[in-house]
């Protein structure tokens, strides 16, 4: 990409610095958009090196391969990895590049501040996974880093909490900078409603981080003084209490999951017209949808928690809230396939994984209305299921999305297409094996197999070895993906501006690549 | 207003919320322990003045509740814990005494805090104490052994489906942060 001026012969352009510093100062919207997509990726992988383990060690019952504290870490710092390091920086790197230029705006809001957050993720990382290193291991209470099992943590325990201050301070930062850039940046006649569905989810979701980013802040400063300060929060002899803790956590951590996840409705409503050659079917309905999803996810958290012991009152409002959801939810999944119903639709890769998310995101959000229900849940409760419910909305949801994404966008970032044949092998090996992977899940979990234990029963023996097999695969696939994308970056088939027959938005009628500066006279919008 | 300003104003409007939901974050610890009180979640008991209880209950013979005693040691505490009766049987309304003994089998002295959670969580607060080893850090030297008071009264007013209730006791070792 660092090509990308090449051919341009604007004078108002002049283009990148050189060397490796280009990449440490920059401010360029497009620049830091690579850099957040980089270390998603990077992250992606190194995640995934420890879903491998965790696999591994499923592989057969009994103690194979890793000692169970290691064990817990691994599926402790694969989900904070995958969440904070891979998921939420490749939305935001998305964000940085995309909502410039569908709003016809120069840059982000505040590029500098653009820089300082992003620059902070690598040193979070560095922090969290140093701990391994660390007297007493890596975190292993679980990503919810519950108390009082967390507080036994070793001396890695100040450098998780602060790993977790940096990333929130970083996400924090960047949705201040999409809210500002969107607010204040839109090109003259880009009104809100005429705003592509990806810059509204991008919006809400802003929103959303400010608002839950700071509460999780202060539940681990908690922690951290309750362990160094002689402080009672969550302990109990000190007049605190445990419980409490997960309710500060879970109002953040409800929320959080459609911060995962709104950002790839928007980019499933940006790829299915296009692919269907029609325009999106109830524009206005996905924003109020995406919206209501918003504020519901406010008032839903405790049915992480139905097991706590809360009196029946409680469980029949987080029950029905929850199940609530489904409505605005429904609303978006329908009119998608509102959108391809008597489309000219073509099978790309993008459009094959957005097809894929609509799918499998909606097997996921089956699975979820099942955990939702309060007195089922008291089986399903920290069983396998639960891992099956939120890795088929997270893996083929969230991951789905930024893979379609990453397809749709490439030649327009590039300048290159890329190899069609090898994204399609990509999918089709993708969507077989995470099926292999995750769906015996279910079984293992109604059946009572619970999460986080590195052994079992031998009667779950059979499904735990197949979705090993599946996650083998799945994880071997992922390296054709990244195969793909570096061969794109390096060249390949030259994309025209608007590369989809069937894309509209400000972002097509830019050249591909689009030169280092755009916008900077905002265009008009009818 | 040039753009550069009205962006620094915008932004700093979003990161006036930001701040204030971290405060919202600790504000959450005391919202809590309120709602736990005013609905007797949580099974926290509560406390009343002996001198009070004559004025405010009338003694109701003809219920009878079954109160059961469970004492519970905190992960590593190594005292020996546990209730004087295991149940017995009360009136709402009438003040009752029992007492909960603990030993200090290591050697060295210790303070422990017992922490007490009524069940079922409806009836935690019609449950009173006037007193309880409960209300303060209990020190034990080593190998001292030692009986706890604790005086009780049911509020009347307890919902008529509870017969039996639960008072369990954790006990906590807080040897190093009352030394501190």
């Amino acid at each position: 990409m660092s090509t990308a001026t090449a051919t341009h012969d604007d004078h108002h352009d002049h283009g990148p610095a050189k060397g490796l510093m280009r990449w440490v100062t920059t401010t360029n919207h497009k620049d830091i958009g690579t850099l957040y997509l980089l270390l998603a990726l990077v992250n992606f992988f190194i995640g995934g090196a420890m879903a491998m383990v965790i696999r591994a060690e499923l592989f057969q019952p009994g103690m194979q391969i890793v000692d169970p504290q290691f064990f817990n870490s691994m599926t402790t710092v694969h989900a904070l990895v995958m969440i904070f390091g891979a998921v939420m920086p490749a939305f935001t790197g998305l964000a940085n590049w995309l909502i410039p230029m569908m709003i016809g705006a120069p840059d982000m809001a505040l590029p500098r501040l653009n820089n300082f957050s992003f620059w902070i993720l690598p040193f979070a990382f560095t922090l969290l996974l140093s701990t391994f290193f660390m007297n007493g291991g890596g975190p292993a209470a679980g990503w919810t880093i519950y108390p009082p099992l967390v507080l036994q943590m070793g001396d890695g325990f100040p450098f998780m909490i602060f790993a977790i201050h940096l990333a929130g301070i970083s996400s924090i930062m960047g949705s201040i900078n999409v809210v500002v850039t969107i607010l204040n940046m839109r090109a003259p006649g880009m009104t809100l409603m005429k705003m592509p569905l990806f810059v509204w989810t991008w919006l809400i979701t802003a929103y959303l981080l400010i608002a839950t980013m700071p509460v999780l802040a202060g539940a681990v400063t908690m922690l951290l003084t309750d362990k160094f300060a002689a402080t009672s929060f969550f302990s109990a002899a000190g007049g605190g209490d445990p419980v409490m803790y997960q309710h500060i956590f879970w109002f953040f951590g409800h929320p959080e999951v459609y911060i995962l996840i709104l950002p790839a409705f928007g980019v499933v409503s940006a790829i299915v017209p296009t692919f269907a050659r029609k325009p999106l079917f109830g524009y206005s309905s996905m924003v109020y949808a995406t919206a209501s999803i918003a504020f519901l996810s406010f008032i839903v958290w405790a049915h992480h928690m139905f097991t706590v012991g809360m009196p029946v009152v409680g469980e029949l409002f987080f029950m029905y809230a929850t199940m609530m959801i489904a409505v605005p939810t429904g609303v978006k999944v329908f009119n998608w396939v509102s959108t391809m119903w008597k489309g000219s639709m073509t099978f790309e890769t993008p459009m094959l994984f957005a097809i894929g998310f609509i799918i499998m995101f909606t097997i996921g959000g089956f699975s979820g209305l099942m955990l939702a229900i309060a007195p089922s849940d008291f089986q399903y409760h920290d069983t396998y299921f639960v891992v099956a419910h939120f890795h088929y909305v997270l893996v083929t949801g969230a991951i789905y999305s930024i893979m379609a994404a990453t397809y749709y966008w490439l030649p327009k970032w590039t300048g290159n297409m890329y190899d069609e044949k090898l994204g399609k092998m990509h999918f089709w090996l993708s969507t077989v094996s995470v099926n292999v992977l995750f769906f015996p899940q279910h079984f293992l979990g109604l059946a009572g197999m619970p999460r986080r234990i590195p052994d079992y029963a031998v009667q779950f023996a059979d499904w735990n070895m197949i979705s090993s097999i599946g996650g083998f695969v799945f994880g071997v696939s992922q390296l054709l993906f990244a195969y793909v994308v570096i061969k794109t970056i390096r060249g390949g088939e030259k994309a025209t501006d608007q590369v989809w027959e069937g894309a509209h938005g400000l972002e097509w009628t830019l050249p591909s690549p689009p030169p280092y500066h755009t916008f900077t006279e905002a265009p008009q919008v009818k | 207003m040039t753009r550069k300003a009205h962006n620094g104003r915008s932004s700093m409007r979003v990161a006036i919320v930001a701040v204030a939901m971290f405060g919202f974050g600790y504000l959450l610890v005391p919202l809590y322990n309120v709602f736990c009180e005013l609905t007797g979640l949580n099974g926290k008991t509560g406390r009343i003045d002996e001198a009070e209880v004559a004025a405010r209950y009338q003694p109701d013979v003809s219920r009878t509740i079954t109160v059961q005693f469970v004492a519970n040691n905190n992960a590593d505490m190594p005292w020996e814990f546990g209730p004087v009766v295991a149940t017995m049987k009360v009136h709402p309304g009438q003040i009752y005494a029992t007492a909960f003994t603990a030993r200090n089998p290591t050697g060295h002295d210790m303070v422990g805090q017992a922490v007490p959670s009524v069940a079922p969580s409806k009836a935690s607060r019609y449950f009173n104490k006037t007193e309880c080893f409960c209300f303060n850090q209990q020190p034990l030297a080593a190998g001292e052994k030692k009986e706890m008071p604790l005086r009780f009264i049911i509020d009347p007013k307890l919902p008529a489906d509870v017969a039996t209730l639960t008072l369990a006791y954790t006990v906590f070792d807080v040897t190093q942060v009352a030394m501190n």
